[in-house]
């Protein structure tokens, strides 16, 4: 066998396999595309090529639920949420990659750790506290914890990423007369733009894939997230309405995979900067 | 006696230590805010203490749960007012020291400056770690206690008040036959799950990125851009989208893509074995793009000299990927793929979403597909055997810290080097 035919070989055969990969990722897109524009409003009636393509689940959408109420929510939370990380974040990360304070060592490591352990028993205390102090079903709830939540992970990418701001910089800025807030605001900040838009893109994602918290914390439609109310969508009556849901789903996904794909080499930047190092 | 040991004696009483160092301003600050912990504190911390040991003595004017919340914030409470006056000891020890050695005391407005000084990184970490208290480590003592009450539905508040039970919970769960059952059968599957689901995703995703980046591939950006689509599209969307097309009767898995085949209609979502099959494949479609993508990253920064070098040295193409590209790859990215087995392990989303964690089985208390996070979700939401799923999740966590602790003390990134 010659080089030639060897290599044409593997390069039918790679071909082959992208291919394939990229029918089986692509397929469950198609097919809920041309579900949600299927007449019927059942799962048995869904078909990856609509034989009379129509528009009514989009109308239904918009005249019968509370979709969009749902979606200017999960916007708003995923925005406070975002703004609020940010600000925690980039403060709390510069004060563990530039000083020494008590906790400094362990603080940020037992945070992360304590993180990993399973919060569905403990959701009852957030429950009830919320309940005491006259927080449970509001936003503002959801977003407090949403950010506490983020805390932990990506100030840990951000000191990783501050630490390769070389510390010359803020000495002489010192020696100049800057003061602590000054030099982080006027030196560090500005550096630190990527990974400040990588978390910024962190903070506002993760609230949307919520809907466990969403749903015990939230209890008025009115108020409702989109995870939730897709969710109660195709829960309560599966099957039933899962046209209704497939076109719900449709216009979650077309925005924030265009977001994603247009931003996700920061993403992957952002990760193998703060991450790898370790 | 000496001057450091009458301040600090004197400090019981905060604030008097310094006043004995004659700091007055800073003494009286002591002094106003031990003052009003006290006024604003009492008597909560006085019920929260009672309530979290008794647990309420009186139905129905005591709801257990509350108090045990309150009680637990108590706790926080007293804390945080413990390492106020300790400070208080200390500063006044630390006074008392510098004037037996002779020192100058340093003046108020120096004290001012100290205090912003060396209260900057606090004041910067100080309200994140505040949110932090109420949202991580107030939910976790309050879920650690509970495993130790009998809190579930047929003992539960206001009708009836919850008890301390000691290690009831935990012995239950290895002594009685159903729980054991259920517990030794879920754990394995986690196991299993984790390994197959994460080894998968990291081995697609790893084959993918080399496959895609060999240099006569064309089209590469658009390949690429459509093969992270699931990445893209938020995982709670795909999951219910596979829990249609993987439905039994109407699923377009058995109707579209198996019946023309001549395969009968597979029970994806009634037998336990096909819904695992299906999981797996899920989570490796929707885990296989990260992984991709950050192996791109690292093929596009290996050195092309390398290659050249095992060329003249006669290396086949398969040589190279043992020897350069697979080590390359996993020494970059082992940090990043540990973190894609912690994920999967408590990866709830994808087994609560798809299937419930079912199909039922019999003779146990989980579906057939429960992990671990996915039982004591159902444990807690639905059967509301609170104390008993707070005590798996003690279980459960003392695994996972261990693990953590294991990896996190292999990373340097927390030693201390250049700080200021």
């Amino acid at each position: 066998m010659s080089i030639k035919t060897a290599r044409r070989i593997r390069l039918t055969l790679s071909y082959l396999v992208l291919l394939s990969a990229i029918a089986i990722v692509v397929y469950p897109i198609l097919w809920v595309i041309g579900s949600s524009f299927n007449p019927g409003n059942t799962l048995s009636s869904s078909t990856i090529i609509p034989e009379n393509a129509t528009l009514t689940h989009y109308k239904k959408l918009f005249a019968e639920t509370d979709y969009l109420i749902w979606y200017w929510n999960t916007l708003k939370i995923c925005f406070i949420t975002m703004v609020l990380s940010v600000i925690f974040i980039g403060l709390t990360a510069y004060a563990f990659s530039r000083y020494k304070f008590i906790g400094r060592k362990n603080g940020l490591l037992l945070f992360l750790i304590l993180q990993m352990i399973p919060q569905f028993v403990a959701i009852l205390a957030i429950y009830i506290l919320a309940y005491q102090v006259g927080l449970l079903d509001t936003h503002f709830a959801l977003i407090l914890v949403y950010v506490g939540g983020l805390i932990p992970m990506n100030t840990y990418l951000a000191k990783n990423y501050y630490d390769t701001i070389p510390k010359e910089l803020d000495e002489s800025a010192r020696i100049d007369g800057a003061g602590h807030f000054r030099i982080f605001w006027q030196i560090i900040l500005p550096l630190s733009k990527p990974i400040l838009a990588v978390i910024a893109l962190f903070s506002f994602i993760s609230p949307f894939a919520d809907f466990i918290l969403a749903s015990i914390l939230i209890s008025s439609d009115e108020k409702m997230t989109l995870a939730v109310g897709l969710f109660n969508m195709i829960k309560n009556e599966f099957g039933n309405s899962f046209t209704l849901f497939a076109a719900g789903s449709v216009l979650v996904a077309i925005p924030i995979g265009l977001l994603f794909l247009s931003l996700q080499r920061y993403f992957i930047s952002g990760l193998t900067a703060g991450g790898t190092k370790g | 006696m000496t001057h450091r040991k009458t301040a600090a004696l004197l400090s019981i009483i905060p604030g008097m230590g310094q006043f004995y160092n004659k700091q007055f301003v800073k003494g009286f600050a002591f002094l106003f805010l031990a003052v009003c912990y006290f006024i604003a504190f009492l008597d909560f911390l006085n019920i929260g203490l009672w309530g979290i040991v008794t647990l309420g003595t009186e139905v129905p004017r005591d709801h257990s749960i509350f108090l045990l919340v309150n009680g637990v914030i108590s706790i926080l409470v007293v804390g945080i007012g413990l390492a106020f006056y300790y400070f208080n000891l200390y500063d006044a020890y630390q006074n008392g020291k510098k004037r037996d050695n002779g020192l100058e005391l340093s003046t108020l407005k120096e004290q001012y400056h100290n205090v912003v000084d060396k209260g900057f990184p606090y004041l910067m970490v100080g309200p994140g770690f505040l949110l932090l208290i109420f949202v991580v480590i107030f939910p976790i003592i309050f879920m650690l206690l509970l495993a130790f009450t009998n809190y579930n539905l047929y003992n539960s508040p206001p009708a009836k008040l919850v008890d301390w039970v000691g290690f009831k919970n935990f012995i239950e769960i290895f002594s009685l036959d159903i729980w054991r059952e259920t517990f030794v059968s879920v754990f394995a599957w986690t196991i299993i799950w984790t390994f197959t689901a994460t080894t998968l995703q990291v081995a697609v995703g790893i084959f993918l990125a080399v496959v895609l980046n060999q240099k006569e591939i064309k089209f590469k950006g658009v390949i690429r851009t459509l093969l992270i689509l699931p990445w893209a599209v938020p995982a709670f969307v795909s999951i219910l989208i596979f829990s249609g097309l993987f439905n039994d009767t109407f699923g377009a898995i058995n109707q579209s893509i198996l019946a023309p085949l001549g395969i009968d209609s597979l029970p994806w979502m009634t037998d336990p074995f096909y819904t695992k099959i299906a999981l797996i494949f899920i989570q490796s479609w929707l885990g296989f793009p990260f992984v991709m993508a950050m192996t791109t990253g690292v093929l596009q920064s290996i050195p092309g000299e390398l290659y050249e070098a095992a060329t003249v040295d006669g290396a086949s193409n398969w040589d190279k990927f043992r020897k350069i590209t697979l080590p390359m790859i996993l020494f970059t990215t082992a940090p990043i793929l540990i973190t894609q087995y912690t994920f999967n392990f408590n990866n709830f989303n994808v087994i609560y979403l798809f299937n419930n964690g079912g199909p039922a089985v019999a003779d146990q208390n989980a579906g057939g597909t429960d992990i671990l996070i996915s039982w004591i979700y159902n444990l807690t939401m639905t059967s509301a055997q609170y104390s008993k799923a707070a005590a798996v999740t003690v279980l459960l966590s003392l695994i996972i810290v261990s693990l953590a602790l294991w990896q996190f003390r292999k990373t340097k990134s927390f030693k201390d080097e250049g700080m200021i």
